[in-house]
């Protein structure tokens, strides 16, 4: 079963539908997906600000990992749900628009820059988290994280635009991209 | 010149007709508007979760606003540009949305508030505060920032 497939399934369930043919459930779920960035982001950039030097210089960096995560964590959990929430209820066009495609690979290197960052150079913060300026490796995480978070939600964005949509004459490259597969025959 | 008038201006302004007649230039504007977004909700939050009891209680509650108030600063000179070229494509629409009107009413307080009160019980010694005027003032902080974040969303659904 291809992912498109996929996509055409999920598109029939009564999930999507309810979601997409309700008068209010997109705009309210899509409203609390982009208000939760204030809880997510928001700290993830205040606890990268820290990584980096430039902000809570006098608190430990542990602790403001410790502190910080389980608000994080809740905030990505309501982000992801309604994230999910928002793709099922237009799962074909979505999964193949350009900017739904760079906001999942983004997101797949924003995990793999956190397990790096976890498994490497904070497994040893007992030993620089005291320090204003921690260590290199913990900087270019958080200046990793910062950009890629940013790209992010510019992406997110660019979801709700439809100037590449496979429906609309695309160059070759973005039909590849998009994988559209073959135009309607009436077009 | 009435408010409306004033509103029609902007709209007709050489800025607000070139980002109203561009594809990008709105929804880019707009994706920077949330960036900053982003930032002025850690700015707000960890502040507010802190006067709450709520984390970072190892810290104090005066160097964490001092470090946070900055952030705060910066966010503001992210989404209020963005804001003013966002409001000058669309003026018209604004004047006759009562989202814009409970946004920037909900805004102004905000900052007031965020500036006078919040700034000066953060900045208080702390074995002279009780912890419900702390309560209060993140309360109080909470409720004004998100009016302005669901009234700015609100905008947005014409």
């Amino acid at each position: 079963m291809s992912l498109l497939s996929l996509c055409q399934w999920l598109a029939n369930t009564s999930w999507s539908i309810g979601i997409h043919e309700s008068r209010y459930g997109y705009s309210i779920i899509e409203s609390v997906h982009v208000l939760t960035l204030c809880l997510f982001l928001g700290l993830a950039v205040m606890l990268d600000l820290r990584l980096l030097g430039v902000s809570l210089r006098g608190a430990p960096v542990y602790e403001v990992v410790e502190q910080l995560l389980p608000w994080m964590k809740a905030g990505f959990a309501v982000m992801a749900v309604s994230g999910i929430l928002l793709f099922t209820a237009i799962p074909v066009r979505t999964y193949q628009n350009i900017f739904f495609r760079l906001k999942v690979i983004m997101l797949i290197a924003a995990a793999v820059n956190v397990w790096v960052f976890h498994s490497t150079v904070y497994r040893k913060v007992a030993d620089w988290g005291t320090s204003a300026r921690p260590p290199r490796r913990a900087r270019i995480a958080a200046g990793l994280s910062l950009a890629l978070w940013a790209g992010i939600v510019i992406a997110g964005r660019m979801i709700a635009y439809n100037w590449f949509d496979c429906d609309r004459k695309q160059s070759a490259v973005m039909t590849f991209m998009e994988s559209c597969g073959p135009p309607a025959p009436d077009e | 010149m009435s408010v409306l008038s004033f509103f029609m201006w902007c709209e007709n302004s050489a800025i607000g007709d070139a980002i109203r007649t561009s594809k990008w230039l709105f929804p880019f504007i707009e994706a920077v508007h949330l960036l900053g977004l982003a930032v002025i909700g850690g700015a707000v939050l960890i502040v507010d979760l802190r006067l709450f009891g709520l984390n970072l209680r190892g810290q104090p509650v005066a160097q964490l606003a001092r470090d946070a108030q900055r952030w705060l600063l910066v966010s503001l000179a992210i989404l209020v540009p963005t804001g003013v070229l966002m409001f000058l494509s669309e003026a018209t629409k604004c004047y006759y949305h009562p989202a814009f009107w409970m946004k920037m009413s909900a805004l102004l307080l905000a900052i007031i508030f965020t500036f006078t009160v919040k700034r000066k019980v953060a900045l208080a010694d702390e074995a002279h505060m009780r912890p419900l005027w702390y309560k209060l003032v993140a309360l109080t902080s909470i409720t004004l920032w998100s009016l302005v974040g669901i009234g700015g969303r609100w905008i947005g659904f014409s």
